[in-house]
């Protein structure tokens, strides 16, 4: 394998991590948007979460109206920039497209969007103020993707916003998991930046609500409160082993990956354990960052795994090799991994069963988990009335993101138990407007 | 193999695709090159007396992504001087002595025309084209469109012409004028040999946003300019047709406007014009695209069994008739092909908005369907769909009437005025104070129009 040497400059990891979806020219612009249909009743819109009028933006961006094409974007979506990079939008907007149906490439509507945004950032245009002040105001709890969305949305309807934010930086996984080569930590922060200048919410950094009295403090100086939490670590497998050194989660993994970069060490020999898009995404990286052989081991076969087909076959051309029906026993090593026990399983009346007797070991000097992240329930315990449903998301009404402790709203992956970028920005702008009917109405 | 050269009014040439008079034509170099390149002819720069050009000169219509759908210019003619041009005339006949190469002149007096006509026959032209068209510029003083604008001042300079001329002299007419078939029969009774059209349009491409100032710009200014490209094209095949077809033109015509490939070429043809001219093309793409125009031809009058240009010259004309002498019992209604449909719904807005409420949506599925009761055959929906061959039109009529417009008026079988009863009859609208200043729309039916006007009265 080894087809990236290992990068130890930025300019080496920037390479190695290349942009999938760089930032298109003006030409290429107005080449790709010239081809778009302009369909009535767009599928493209239907199949995007936030709801963004493409049609109409892509029409804009061809007329020279790249700003117009913005304000389109950013009605619908707070993370358009973002958005137009991180979404898998082969299965999103762009894999609606009609033109796929023809046989021909459907609109590069992710690209497009990013660079109609890209250039209001860049010339610092303004498209929307807070609004007329209200009196009210509202903390947020967490500034991921959920929460900035619902942070802007309740300042342009003219509320006092505080946001609490554990790190030290704003936008979530979408700076501290979404895989280098959809963004980059540079574009990411550039977008915060750009909505925090215009909608002027205080977010307070490495300020993390923890405890019970952390949170009476909320309820007493807010009238209400809402939950961008997010999901938690990697959750333990319960294998043996599991704390060796070079056993990692890949949340853990991935935000290393992102804030230290080139500096992130990586084993020669890599086994992933998952079949999520977090998997293809550490074992993506894994390779990216050098070593010489990632191999994904899932249980079950290569069509029953969760992760987009487009993910895996991304993985696989970067050399990562697939082992199919294992299922890892202990992970084996002497202090440090050094490799993973598997036995083989097969799939009977849709339940995984193992071969007895087939156990081997499979070499590696490290081990990625991408086994699914753990929900935060001990610190949703802590509210009163909020309840969680049997896989530790919170019960909320879809349309106005109320829990069901009336004064407590959540949204993104805390609430639906972990999807995109985009659906955590829709729904935090969609809870802003449920939080404002309940301010008002009160 | 299909021959493709022609002899136009007695100027030969190994095939009909000419340079138009214009920047590629502008020297001896760039001619020589674009016959080596394939071209069989060339309209060289308008000759006269020495002109001066502005910085810059050329606007472009760009359409999407797509530059220079429409061109225009406010170039004046050759600003080289006569002598040069002569020279490097003389040089390119003596390399090409079976191509064709055409004087394009724009003199004023009397004088001038009979000496430059001389000048450019001693150099050696095959042909010598008038040019009365431009629109900028040289009309202001008299000249180009000017003449092209006034039969009879453009028939005069043509008998001067004729008066020396021993070569073809072909009249490039403008465009910029109710009837092209006037100056066409203009040129016909001042003994031309034959006409070319058309010249460019009298344009304004755009407009700066910034700097409110009409394209092409020059230092903050701008002028109206002459329009061409593959945007003026159905505008020139009108006018070639409307020269074709008119009794009392009968003079060989050489097409020009908008010709880009061979298809365009063969447009021309089927609609009368015997030789063909380029210029924005050969601007745009350079002399190579020659290649594609020729092989184009080529295949096309292999595969149609023409053996010669002259085959194909004005073949379409009997099919272009006036409206009233169409069939009016041949109804088409528009059928959708689910296979091909990719469900963009573009049909379902066009008809709605832009036409006859025929089609319509079904839920749980995005392939609309035509309701063939509203449909009235006019093709919207088949021109807006993007998949070639999903909408198709097809015939509903069994075939057996065929009656048009005329035939319906001579028969007395339809009303001509407002006046007759089968047209509702004269005030059957009477307008209503009360309407009129937006306080109430009210119904009127014809019988209450009539109480209405008879309280009036
Ligand atoms: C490895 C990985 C890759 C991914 N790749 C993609 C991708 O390519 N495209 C895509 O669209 N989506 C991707 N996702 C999913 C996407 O990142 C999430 O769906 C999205 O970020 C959820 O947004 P959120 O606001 O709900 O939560 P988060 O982004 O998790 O944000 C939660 C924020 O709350 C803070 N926080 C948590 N608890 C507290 C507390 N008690 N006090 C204060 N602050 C707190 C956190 O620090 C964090 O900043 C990926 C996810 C992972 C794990
Ligand atoms: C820049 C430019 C200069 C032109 N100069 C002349 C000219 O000097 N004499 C002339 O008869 N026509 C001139 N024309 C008109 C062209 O010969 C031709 O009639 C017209 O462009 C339409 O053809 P097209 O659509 O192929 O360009 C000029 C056109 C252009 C674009
Ligand atoms: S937000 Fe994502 S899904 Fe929606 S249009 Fe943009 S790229 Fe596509
Ligand atoms: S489906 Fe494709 S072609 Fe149609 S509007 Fe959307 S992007 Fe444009
Ligand atoms: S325009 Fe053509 S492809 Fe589009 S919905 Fe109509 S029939 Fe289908």
């Amino acid at each position: 394998m080894a087809e990236y040497a290992t990068p130890t400059t930025e300019q080496e990891f920037a390479g190695n991590f290349a942009q999938l979806k760089p930032l298109m020219s003006n030409s290429e612009a107005l080449l790709e948007s010239s081809r778009c249909l302009f369909c009535f009743d767009a599928p493209c819109i239907k199949a995007c979460p936030s709801g963004i009028d493409i049609p109409l933006f892509i029409r804009q961006i061809n007329s020279g109206n790249a700003t117009g094409a913005a304000r389109t974007i950013y009605e619908a979506n707070y993370f358009g920039n973002a958005c137009g990079k991180v979404c898998p939008t082969e299965v999103l907007c762009e894999g609606s497209c009609v033109y796929t149906a023809t046989g021909a490439k459907p609109i590069e509507i992710g690209r497009l969007q990013s660079h109609a945004t890209r250039q209001v950032m860049d010339q610092g245009k303004h498209l929307f103020q807070p609004g007329a002040a209200t009196g009210f105001r509202v903390a947020v709890i967490g500034a991921g993707p959920a929460g900035i969305s619902c942070a802007c949305e309740l300042r342009k309807l003219g509320h006092e916003v505080d946001v609490f934010e554990a790190r030290s930086q704003p936008s979530g996984l979408t700076l501290y998991g979404v895989a280098p080569y959809k963004i980059t930590n540079e574009e990411t922060l550039a977008e915060m930046a750009y909505l925090e200048a215009q909608f002027g919410f205080q977010v307070h950094y490495n300020h993390a609500i923890s405890t019970r009295p952390d949170l009476e403090k909320l309820e007493k100086e807010y009238s209400a409160i809402f939950l961008g939490i997010g999901l938690g670590h990697t959750s333990a497998l319960g294998l043996p082993g599991e704390e060796r050194e070079n056993c990692v989660g890949a949340v853990e993994f991935i935000e290393q990956l992102r804030i230290r970069q080139e500096q992130t060490a990586v084993g020669r020999k890599v086994i992933v354990l998952g079949g999520g898009n977090t998997a293809m995404d550490a074992a993506s990286e894994s390779a990216r960052l050098g070593a010489e052989r990632v191999v994904l081991a899932y249980r079950r076969g290569k069509e029953e795994m969760g992760a987009y087909e487009f993910e895996y076959d991304l993985a696989k051309g970067v050399g990562v090799q697939g082992l199919f029906n294992v299922a890892p026993l202990e992970i084996v090593g002497n202090g440090k991994v050094e490799g993973v026990k598997f036995v083989r399983t097969a799939t009977l009346n849709g339940q995984v069963q193992t071969v007895p007797g087939s156990e081997f070991v499979e070499a590696c000097d490290m081990v990625i988990k991408a086994t699914g992240q753990a929900k935060q329930t001990s610190f949703l315990g802590l509210i009163p009335e909020l309840q969680v449903d049997g896989k530790g998301r919170i019960v909320f009404n879809p349309n106005t993101g109320q829990t069901t402790n009336p004064r407590y709203f959540a949204a993104g992956d805390a609430a639906n138990g972990g999807a995109e970028v985009v659906n955590a920005a829709a729904d935090g702008k969609a809870a802003a407007h449920g939080i404002h009917g309940f301010l008002t109405k009160s | 193999m299909p021959d493709l050269s022609i002899n136009f009014a007695g100027i030969k040439s190994p095939n009909p695709f000419w340079l138009a008079s214009a920047p590629p034509t502008n020297s001896g170099y760039q001619v020589m090159k674009a016959f080596d390149a394939g071209w069989g002819g060339a309209v060289w720069k308008t000759l006269g007396v020495p002109v001066v050009n502005v910085s810059s000169r050329y606007g472009s219509v760009n359409y999407r992504d797509k530059r220079m759908m429409g061109f225009n210019n406010i170039e004046l003619i050759s600003d080289r001087p006569l002598a040069d041009n002569l020279r490097e005339i003389e040089e390119v006949k003596k390399r090409f002595p079976n191509h064709a190469v055409i004087a394009s002149l724009m003199v004023q007096s009397r004088q001038e025309w009979h000496d430059i006509v001389r000048d450019v026959e001693n150099a050696g032209s095959d042909g010598i084209e008038l040019n009365f068209g431009c629109p900028h510029g040289m009309c202001e003083r008299g000249m180009g469109s000017a003449v092209g604008q006034e039969p009879e001042v453009l028939q005069t300079i043509v008998e001067w012409v004729m008066e020396v001329a021993r070569i073809p002299v072909i009249v490039k007419l403008t465009p910029n004028i109710s009837d092209i078939t006037e100056p066409a029969m203009a040129a016909r009774r001042g003994g031309a040999n034959a006409i070319s059209l058309i010249n460019t349009i009298q344009s304004i491409v755009g407009v700066d946003l910034d700097l409110f100032a009409p394209y092409p710009i020059v230092d903050g200014k701008g002028s109206n300019g002459g329009y061409c490209g593959p945007a003026v094209k159905p505008i020139a095949l009108n006018m070639v047709k409307n020269c074709a077809q008119h009794p009392d033109v009968r003079l060989p015509i050489s097409g020009i406007g908008g010709i880009e490939t061979w298809r365009d070429a063969v447009e021309h043809i089927l609609l009368g014009a015997s030789s063909v001219q380029v210029c924005t093309a050969a601007m745009h793409y350079g002399f190579g695209i020659i290649r594609e125009m020729t092989s184009g031809l080529e295949q096309y009058m292999s595969e149609k069994g023409f053996r010669t240009i002259d085959d194909m010259v004005g073949r379409a004309l009997p099919n272009v008739k006036h409206w009233e002498d169409l069939n009016l019992k041949y109804k088409v209604t528009a059928h959708i092909n689910p296979d091909k449909c990719i469900g963009c719904q573009l049909c379902y807005t066009a008809c709605e908005d832009g036409a006859h409420q025929a089609i319509q949506l079904n839920a749980g599925t995005r392939i609309p369907e035509i309701i063939d009761e509203n449909c009235v055959g006019c093709n919207l929906c088949s021109l807006v769909c993007p998949v070639e061959q999903c909408i198709t039109m097809e015939r509903r009529d069994d075939g057996t009437q065929h009656q048009t417009w005329k035939e319906r008026t001579e028969a007395d079988d339809i009303p001509v005025t407002f006046n007759d009863e089968r047209a509702g009859g004269l005030h059957h609208w009477v307008p209503e104070p009360a309407a009129a200043l937006g306080k109430e729309r009210q119904k009127t039916l014809p019988g209450k129009a009539r109480q209405y006007q008879e309280v009036a009265e």
